[in-house]
């Protein structure tokens, strides 16, 4: 490996060695170099972009396609005319219209509780000292790191005995208990950024800890509560596996559930409504993400990779 | 008691106050501390009784103790599903971590339209799980898919990306890198975090674009490479929905993600003793993993702030 100094000194000596020496000249078709340079890095962006964003035009393309231009060869690149009636036609063979209610019913809740309850631990954590707090923090991090899936199965086993089985019990209960490992670190994070002087004074003018959690620290962590709501958006919606383990009732589906429920149905061959569901349900989270997009960055960079 | 009544006032006073405020803390996060001893604590109990019983939630539980266990060992499908997910792991971390770094470096510039590309490239890690599996389902549909449309009309034969055997397990790690947006992002945020300073004292003593980022960029990336290292690894060996929605496990296996025969095991042959033992197997070694990572790698991590072992920027 070469060191820093080695490196220093092979430029060195290339520029003893006749190399060119920076100069007017130079200094012009570095610029050009600079120019070549960026117009490289566009080009390869562009076509990175196109990789990944054509997936996306198919789905809405075969979307709009009716069940036999699907299968066409040569293949029909723009679906014209557009049978926008796919659309329709989703929710009349399944009720997505249920699941969509379902998973918002599923995803409210876990807003209220996880912006409550890690909000509550993480300023805990963050502007108080007592004994144990460090230790607490600690199995924090640790239950971040741990693979969730290895309680899946003893997870399911307490939920079937409590007779949670086919309720949204199991998607809204535990949220209330701390709201994850990950936003009470996120929100721990944010919460050390703010200074202690505001505490202060409010402990001066007779607040109490949870007066100073409630009517101070909560508004002023709105971005990181934006991000840490986004998340859980997302989280809710796009969850499988639980629904999959815990709902039996076809009723109670949740969106992401109802999708694979209709892609494992007598209609696979139809792959023009399928893809028209899947366009339904990546729609809101879309949405989602252009209008939230600001905090996603900050949430991330939250959790301690800068701060 | 006497001693209590030797002590001076203050120190009463003090040591009521520190309980106090001991107290509110606690009240403050006692919501994770209860839930960390319900949803964490008690499953882990139950899971290590399961271990030891033949248990099919309805019937008596029967004590076997290691019958679990060398059961397990005995079946091929572990084996395979082993096989699945660590040549998955090995395979697509390391793959997705240098693409996403490549892609971070490059949105890292600053050319024409990059928050739109920035976009472009996370759009794919939110979508829907089941909505990304049935998208790529048809995309790698050997008759009527995109990509085979695409080699069809360049005049290429189609290939059987998700029926054959040997295909199937390479077109699950090429669709994971799809969706690299989550290590990207942090990879971006901690590049943005790096002073433009270094960069021109590094300017100053002649490196150029690959010098700099061998002697400045890639060392001072080294913690989050590590983060993103681990965390991936962590996610890999959970894999489900790929194998669940997209192949089914198969074909003839070659997808049986070890979650997936978690599942299977657990949820669809009830046996629940088998199923915990697999689970803590699969702890056992993604904890193997990470301590192995972290031997090897956390030592030529750099460190900007030794003493926390946080860059502060």
């Amino acid at each position: 490996m070469r060191t820093w100094q080695e490196e220093k000194r092979t430029w060195k000596e290339r520029s003893e060695l006749g190399a060119p020496v920076i100069s007017k000249r130079v200094g012009r078709s570095a610029m050009a170099k600079v120019k070549v340079g960026r117009s490289l890095v566009w080009i390869v962006l562009v076509l990175g972009a196109l990789l990944m964003t054509a997936p996306f035009a198919f789905l809405v393309t075969s979307s709009l396609k009716n069940q036999m231009e699907v299968f066409m060869y040569p293949p029909k690149w723009l679906p014209i005319p557009a049978h926008f009636s796919n659309y329709v036609q989703v929710f009349i063979v399944k009720p997505f219209h249920l699941y969509f209610r379902n998973t918002l019913f599923i995803v409210v809740m876990n807003e209220i509780a996880i912006l409550w309850a890690a909000s509550f631990c993480a300023y805990g954590f963050a502007r108080l000292r007592f004994p144990g707090s460090k230790f607490w923090f600690n199995i924090v991090l640790g239950t971040m790191m741990l693979p969730g899936i290895v309680l899946m199965v003893p997870t399911f086993v307490i939920f079937s005995r409590l007779g949670w089985i086919d309720t949204y019990l199991p998607f809204i209960v535990p949220a209330f208990f701390g709201g994850g490992a990950f936003n009470i670190f996120l929100l721990t994070q944010f919460f050390r950024t703010l200074p202690e002087e505001l505490a202060d004074a409010a402990r001066i003018d007779g607040c109490n800890e949870y007066a100073i959690y409630g009517r101070i620290f909560m508004p002023l962590a709105k971005p990181a509560l934006a991000a840490v709501a986004i998340f859980t958006f997302l989280n809710g919606w796009n969850d499988f596996i639980g629904p999959l383990l815990y709902l039996n009732t076809a009723e109670k589906y949740t969106v992401a559930m109802g999708l694979a429920l209709f892609r494992g149905s007598l209609l696979q061959t139809r792959w023009d409504l399928l893809m028209a569901a899947s366009v339904i349900t990546t729609i809101p989270v879309l949405l989602l993400f252009f209008l939230a997009q600001r905090y996603f960055v900050s949430g991330i960079v939250m959790t301690g990779l800068k701060g | 008691m006497q001693k209590t009544a030797q002590w001076p006032r203050h120190r009463v006073v003090f040591t009521t106050i520190s309980a106090r405020k001991a107290l509110t803390g606690y009240v403050f996060i006692s919501p994770f501390i209860l839930g960390f001893l319900l949803w964490f604590i008690v499953p882990i109990a139950t899971s290590a009784w399961m271990v030891f019983h033949d248990w099919n939630l309805i019937s008596e539980p029967r004590f076997v103790f290691l019958e679990n266990f060398s059961t397990m060992f005995r079946d091929e499908l572990f084996w395979q599903s082993l096989k699945v997910t660590a040549i998955y792991s090995f395979i697509s971390v390391p793959l997705g971590l240098v693409l996403s770094f490549f892609v971070a470096l490059l949105l890292n510039t600053k050319v024409r339209g990059i928050s739109v590309f920035r976009t472009l490239y996370y759009l794919p890690t939110v979508m829907p799980a089941v909505a990304g599996a049935v998208l790529w389902a048809w995309m790698l549909n050997t008759d009527f898919g995109l990509i085979n449309l695409l080699l069809r009309t360049m005049g290429l034969p189609k290939v059987r990306w998700l029926v054959d055997p040997n295909l199937a397990l390479p077109s699950l790690i090429l669709v994971s890198l799809w969706a690299i947006g989550g290590s990207m992002v942090i990879f971006l945020a901690g590049l943005q975090g790096i002073p433009d300073m270094y960069y021109e004292a590094a300017e100053v003593d002649g490196a150029g674009a690959w010098a700099k980022l061998r002697f400045v960029t890639i060392p001072l990336m080294s913690p989050v490479i590590l983060f993103n290292l681990v965390m991936g690894v962590i996610g890999s060996f959970q894999v489900f929905n790929a194998g669940y929605l997209i192949t089914g496990g198969g074909p003839n296996n070659a997808t049986l993600f070890y979650v997936l025969h978690i599942y299977r095991v657990g949820f669809q042959y009830f046996k629940m003793g088998l199923a915990s033992a697999l689970a803590w197997v699969l702890f056992l070694i993604v904890v193997a993993l990470v301590v192995v990572i972290f031997r090897y790698f956390g030592e030529s991590v750099y460190y900007e702030n030794r003493a926390t072992g946080a860059r502060d920027s």
